[in-house]
């Protein structure tokens, strides 16, 4: 088993002809997804990649019954696309897109919301589960590796290091998400960790927020009410000035609220394990896997 | 990008939000005629932040020559490191009561939220500390804006916990926050704005509610759809960004993303997790980075070149720490971009590169014969540069 995403998902690609959403999709293809069509207004009735290709979201899912999607698209029309893919009535939607306009993702959010699809992103890495052999996004394959920890993580490369860091240790992963560094976000901290609390094949969930926002705190809240699974925290961004845009467009201290400081407070409050650096996670995770 | 107060207002009034009579001046003697139509006039430095009235750079003005001095003080001033490129007359105001009125964007909720209160004319961030039940908010449905009840509502749970004189009869407050609630709501979407700010939101002795003050930030990444206003702040932009970091100010010249941070170890790295990552590294070592610098993923050796000269530019930098997880890069590449920029711009000064990921060891073995560096932890590449940097201001 595994959140999100599993061997049965059948996935479409919305950008698939662009050069990103080319390259991406023959790396998922690689993994062994089972990616079943791309969708390119204007492009319907080519093949590309060896799958079909759809003017409409709508269309790809009647001729595929594909029921995830990875949004390529450039940042001007991904709110749309994000939109288009709920509307035909996936159920999950993975948008790597980043530079997304903040105003775009409020209404793209709020109509997913309201048909009752998720999002992961954007302006981030997608999520892979390795037991399943089954990736949406940009997680380099080489990084996964089937085992029993979940990642959840708002950055790409720190999510990637994590995964391979742990690997090395002997620990893969049930599913790794990259929930994504913008500002305004489909699936928060908590929602990936609700997923990970039911799942068998998670033992212990490994949590890596950075500085900005307060969703590193309402996780420590649901996990302060009692969590079924031992959590790994790591926090990025201790140095990180106050109204500083480090990098990520959400992440940033406005005023008294994100810094790194009140996100640790609020974890180890909760009883969450803070690890000060990616060897400490590891070291945390082997301590709690090896005791059982 | 933050507009200017009086960029801000002309957004307002093209929205039918209403704000005081008032003329832009960029001269002491533009001042003075503007004072002459206008009569008495509070002159308001136009500086993209806040806490100008303290350093001087409001002026109530009687007469015109009032208001030619008033200007050509504030002219010459440099509030907070922002030189000043224009002043804005406006007419004085008979002030029965100053309110809050924003929507800004709010994180947790993912949504704008309208934020109301009548202990306007402070910070908003002070009333949220200290009285937070003073402030009253909504969050519309992005789609329909904010309905009328709602926004009446909004007042009503202001005004519950409001002191002092009221103005205004409650109908009549009821019946003009109406329209300006959904008129700034707009203006924040029309603009692709993550604040649409009035405050104060003045209601006069006669009862008019006018803006008095006018604040406005469009979203980095909705510029594009802007250009008339990027236009339009034209030749302030210099001004408008003059108490910037200078070195940020050239970073962004050049397309960086990149932070300055005051220490004397330059950081380097792919992703912006990993870099905030690479600088909480080197505190914990000991040292303290000169900057953030996330060159993206895929990164090119022309790429890796831009970053050092970038990080060179700061005169305080006395070594740099890159740091590399190869996914989609290949570690070979960026090794020989890193080669290559090191001795074309000639870098005298201690490097390490810790680099892990796709042909780590073609990478490494290369930057060793090259006489750099190579690490594979990123702790351990820290304590080295953090150790190097020291010796080498010993």
């Amino acid at each position: 088993m595994s959140i999100l995403l599993n061997s049965e998902s059948r996935v479409l690609v919305q950008g698939m002809t662009g050069s990103e959403g080319t390259f991406h999709t023959q790396q998922m293809i690689e993994f062994g997804t089972n990616v079943v069509a791309g969708v390119s207004p204007g492009k319907g009735g080519s093949q590309h990649l060896g799958r079909p290709v759809f003017d409409s979201v709508a269309e790809a899912v009647i001729a595929t019954g594909a029921t995830v999607s990875g949004v390529f698209v450039p940042p001007a029309f991904a709110a749309d696309a994000i939109m288009e893919a709920a509307a035909a009535g996936l159920q999950l939607v993975v948008c790597i897109t980043e530079l997304i306009p903040v105003n775009d993702m409020i209404r793209a959010r709020a109509y997913l919301s309201s048909r009752g699809a998720r999002l992961v992103g954007p302006n981030c890495p997608g999520l892979m589960s390795p037991g399943e052999r089954s990736k949406v996004g940009i997680i380099p394959n080489q990084n996964g590796r089937p085992g029993p920890v979940g990642v959840v993580s708002r950055s790409g490369t720190l999510t990637y290091e994590i995964m391979q860091s742990l690997a090395a240790a002997g620990f893969g992963q049930s599913t790794a998400v990259g929930i994504g560094g913008d500002p305004v976000l489909g699936l928060s901290f908590s929602d990936v960790l609700e997923l990970f609390a039911t799942d068998p094949k998670t033992e212990l969930v490994v949590m890596a927020g950075e500085i900005g926002g307060s969703d590193e705190e309402r996780a420590a809240e649901l996990i302060g009410r009692g969590y079924p699974k031992p959590v790994v925290g790591f926090i990025s961004g201790r140095t990180a000035p106050p109204g500083k845009r480090m990098g990520h467009a959400g992440a940033i201290i406005s005023g008294n609220t994100g810094s790194a400081a009140s996100k640790v407070a609020a974890l180890e409050r909760a009883g969450v394990e803070v690890a000060d650096t990616i060897e400490q996670i590891v070291e945390r995770v082997t301590a709690r896997l090896r005791r059982g | 990008m933050k507009l200017l107060e009086h960029q801000a207002k002309a957004q307002f009034r093209s929205e039918g939000i209403e704000c005081p009579m008032g003329r832009v001046a960029r001269t002491p003697g533009e001042a003075e005629s503007a004072a002459r139509e206008l009569g008495e006039v509070v002159v308001k430095a136009q500086v993209p932040i806040g806490g100008r009235g303290k350093a001087g750079g409001v002026k109530v003005a009687r007469t015109p020559e009032e208001a030619r001095a008033a200007a050509s003080q504030i002219l010459q001033m440099e509030i907070r490191g922002y030189r000043v490129p224009a002043v804005l007359l406006e007419e004085l105001l008979d002030i029965g009561r100053e309110l809050y009125l924003g929507v800004t964007l709010d994180r947790d909720r993912r949504r704008l939220a309208v934020l109301l209160s009548f202990a306007g004319g402070m910070e908003i961030e002070d009333v949220a500390e200290r009285t937070p039940e003073k402030i009253a908010k909504l969050w519309p449905d992005p789609f329909s804006g904010p309905l009328p009840f709602e926004i009446r509502q909004l007042t009503l749970n202001a005004l519950a916990s409001a002191q002092g004189e009221q103005i205004l009869e409650r109908s009549r407050l009821l019946n003009l926050m109406v329209p300006l609630v959904q008129r700034l709501y707009q203006l924040c979407q029309r603009l692709d704005a993550t604040l649409c700010e009035i405050n104060p939101l003045v209601i006069t002795r006669s009862g008019q509610l006018i803006a008095g003050d006018g604040k406005v930030e469009v979203d980095q990444n909705a510029e594009y759809r802007h250009q008339d206003l990027v236009r339009e702040l034209g030749g302030d932009a210099e001004a408008a960004s003059s108490g910037d970091d200078q070195l940020e100010v050239e970073a962004r010249r050049r397309g960086l993303t990149y932070v300055h941070l005051g220490g004397d170890v330059g950081v380097i790295g792919n992703g912006a997790g990993l870099v905030m990552n690479t600088l909480d590294l080197v505190k914990q070592q000991g040292g303290s980075p000169a900057n953030f610098l996330d060159i993206g993923g895929g990164a090119k050796a022309e790429v890796v070149r831009q970053a050092l000269e970038m990080v060179l530019l700061d005169p305080e930098v006395k070594g740099i720490f890159v740091n590399i997880f190869g996914g989609i890069t290949r570690g070979d590449e960026v090794a020989k971009g890193l080669i290559q920029a090191r001795d074309e711009l000639q870098i005298k000064l201690p490097l390490v590169v810790r680099m892990t990921g796709t042909r780590e060891e073609e990478g490494r073995r290369l930057l060793e014969e090259a006489g750099i560096t190579p690490a594979v932890s990123a702790s351990e590449a820290a304590r080295r540069v953090v150790e190097m940097v020291a010796g080498a201001s010993r």
